[in-house]
């Protein structure tokens, strides 16, 4: 840190020089009255020393690996090893995506991310009523063992790690892909991977909830119990942000309502008496890169930072592996257009490098085609050599968090991280985020910010390029992916035949010891594996426990 | 008001996506250019939609979807409301739509389809433009 004397002159001069910028401004007036981020923080012309005198280097930053993490989670960062690059992919039946994921391995893909259809993630058997029309749209349609036996056949899952997006059902996932493993003899304790298993932001922002809040957090902690025990390179959890951000958060706003859910899982572990260092380390996180480049990246740190403090200060864990902040992130699908859709490439390359100053620990990298449709295989190989690029070419992961000691994004990393707790100081007084996303608070701060944006788009306040400026005349794209409406009558075939072919006196007796585990709060994770090698369908899985927990139904706000 | 009927718009999320944003700031902004908006919230089936949109007397229904399962859904509320007589209300589709979809979309009856970057004014004009009472 500077100096006093030094700030001292410094401050002269520089009220000095803001004296002669005020009097040219009337001859050349800047492009706006002001200024200011997305996240309604005001934008200074110039940032020097000035602005960051409060902050104590050794306090609020740190060094690289260490506590607060601010600089990093790993002491060499990108020079020791480039995140894990992981593209979300799936859809169809279990062959095509195992094709899919395949072809992305061939492709110097790291990591595996599976992406669930709509009445896999909501506990529905592709052949349920509720699941017509949607049955393979968004992601792969996952029926019983024998779909994840298909999806994954092939694939050494001791040596690729796994990402799930699943939340209401991860236990039945999670216990399908240990069955999985089981059979390639891969024992879990040597898999690698994460579930989302994140159920609050499903009530707040994206919809994929199946029972009320209270169960839902107990399957969420008995899940970090048993992974604490038997899959302990597991990531028991990815608090999500990215969906926060998509359905129209600030960059603050996504830092405080997913940090705000963190505390939220961390208390509920607590309360069925795990210890903070027990379950911590294997809590990760997920955030969304979005436009603003420096924003993002301060935010990223703040983030980081503020985690630190939480477990540290509020939990009181020890294990510097439970202050560490890992996360994976994505960039903004909600920023992606439909009009000039190559110009999606770069957008897309500019919040992936956002991400990667910001030390993620993996990024899946949207394609240029994902406002019109699911991504071409040609979309997605640009979207992973983007990534690609940023590691071997651009010379930024030579030297870690190299954005850091720029004043502008040190000020803003504090800003942020103040803003943020300010938010979680008010959740924390409405009882925490499970009481105020129950009040409607979280949803109606997302909203409005959504909201805002738009209007700043209409009114042109806002530019987007190609859709209120630049726009030209185009063709419509070609060659989008479809997938084949058939897949639900496969996906119903395979169904019939399963369940005619399994041993059903087994599959019940599983399910009757599933409902009994369930009802009386004890640990379900062994239970569901059983009942998941039997061949018990992920709906009647689902049912059961619908049957014991009940259904969450949406209060919805406008 | 004077005299002159706000226009009443049932909001609608079939199916099982999750994806609310579009809907949310669309409802908004319709409420803003002094329409009344009922919005279903979640995982709506056609049949709930209709059935609210019948309780509700609504001159629109605006839905959005972003699975892709417009293909069978929208459809299928087009198949309900004529069985139950039901054609002065002006019926609109939002979200990820491909291009080559829209003519069997507006063959069955959805009078319009407004995709991304379509912009909420736009919205209110059309509505304003082609309510049916």
């Amino acid at each position: 840190m500077p100096h006093r004397k030094d700030l001292e002159t410094l401050r002269k001069e520089k009220d000095r020089w803001a004296e002669g910028v005020e009097t040219s401004l009337e001859k050349r007036p800047e492009r706006k009255e002001s200024f200011t981020n997305t996240s309604g923080i005001p934008v200074n012309r110039l940032y020097t020393p000035l602005d960051v005198e409060d902050v104590d280097y050794m306090e609020r930053l740190g060094m690289p690996g260490e506590y607060p993490f601010t600089r990093g989670v790993q002491p060499t960062m990108y020079r020791g090893r480039y995140w894990t690059m992981r593209q979300y992919a799936g859809f169809a039946t279990a062959e095509e995506s195992n094709r899919r994921y395949k072809f992305l391995l061939e492709q110097g893909q790291t990591g595996l991310s599976v992406a669930f259809d709509l009445p896999t993630q909501i506990g529905y058997d592709s052949d349920h009523e509720m699941a017509r029309g949607e049955v393979g749209k968004v992601g792969v349609s996952i029926d019983s063992l024998q779909d994840m036996e298909i999806l994954f056949d092939g694939i050494p899952l001791d040596k690729v790690s796994t990402s799930m997006t699943i939340n209401a059902p991860a236990a039945v996932l999670l216990a399908m892909y240990i069955a999985v493993a089981g059979k390639q003899g891969v024992a879990p304790e040597g898999l690698r991977g994460t579930i989302q298993n994140d159920i609050l932001k499903e009530y707040s922002s994206r919809g994929t909830y199946i029972f009320p809040p209270r169960p839902s957090m107990g399957i969420i902690t008995d899940i970090f119990a048993f992974c604490a025990e038997r899959v302990p390179q597991w990531n028991t959890i990815s608090i999500s942000g990215y969906h926060i951000r998509e359905a129209g958060a600030t960059a603050v706003q996504e830092v405080a309502f997913t940090l705000a859910n963190g505390i939220a899982y961390v208390k509920a572990a607590l309360d069925a008496g795990l210890e903070v260092d027990q379950f911590g380390p294997r809590l990760s996180f997920f955030f969304n890169a979005h436009l603003d480049f420096l924003e993002e990246v301060a935010k990223f740190r703040a983030a980081r930072s503020l985690w630190a403090r939480i477990m540290k200060d509020r939990f009181g864990a020890e294990n510097p592996r439970s202050q560490m902040m890992r996360f994976h992130t994505q960039t903004a699908g909600c920023t992606l257009m439909a009009q000039q859709p190559k110009n999606n490439i770069v957008r897309v390359a500019f919040q992936a490098m956002s991400a990667v100053l910001g030390g993620t620990q993996s990024l899946h990298t949207n394609s240029m085609d994902e406002a019109l449709s699911l991504p071409s295989e040609e979309a997605v190989r640009i979207a992973l050599r983007t990534q690609q690029m940023i590691a071997h070419e651009t010379g930024v992961t030579d030297t870690v968090d190299p954005l850091a000691g720029s004043y502008y994004v040190e000020a803003l990393t504090r800003d942020i991280e103040e803003k943020a707790e300010d938010y979680i100081r008010r959740i924390d007084e409405m009882g925490g985020a499970p009481s105020a996303i129950e009040q409607g608070f979280v949803q109606k701060e997302i909203q409005d910010s959504a909201y805002a944006y738009q209007r700043q788009i209409e009114s042109e306040e806002r530019v987007v390029v190609g859709l209120n400026r630049f726009q030209t005349e185009e063709d419509r794209p070609s060659g989008l992916l479809r997938v084949d409406p058939s897949v639900r009558e496969a996906q119903i075939g395979k169904l019939e035949a399963l369940r005619s072919n399994r041993d059903g006196d087994a599959v019940q007796r599983e399910l009757a010891a599933l409902k009994q585990a369930a009802e009386e709060r004890r640990a379900m994770m062994p239970t569901m594996i059983e009942a998941v090698k039997a061949y018990a369908t992920l709906g009647e899985i689902c049912d059961v426990l619908r049957g014991v927990y009940g259904e969450y139904r949406q209060n919805a706000v406008l | 008001m004077q005299g002159k009927k706000r226009i009443r718009v049932l909001a609608a999320k079939p199916g099982l996506d999750g994806h609310d944003r579009g809907v949310k700031v669309v409802a908004s902004a319709l409420m803003d250019a002094g329409m009344e908006v009922v919005y279903t919230g979640l995982r709506q089936t056609p049949e709930q939609i209709v059935e609210a949109a019948v309780q509700e007397d609504v001159d629109v229904i605006a839905m959005s979807i972003l699975s892709g399962a417009h293909d069978y859904l929208f459809p299928r509320v087009m198949e309900l409301l004529k069985e139950r007589a039901v054609e002065d209300v002006l019926v609109l589709g939002g979200g990820i739509i491909p291009e080559e979809d829209i003519p069997s979309l507006k063959s069955c009856g959805i009078a319009e389809i407004f995709g991304p970057g379509t912009t909420t004014g736009d919205i209110v004009r059309y509505i304003e433009e082609h309510v049916k009472r």
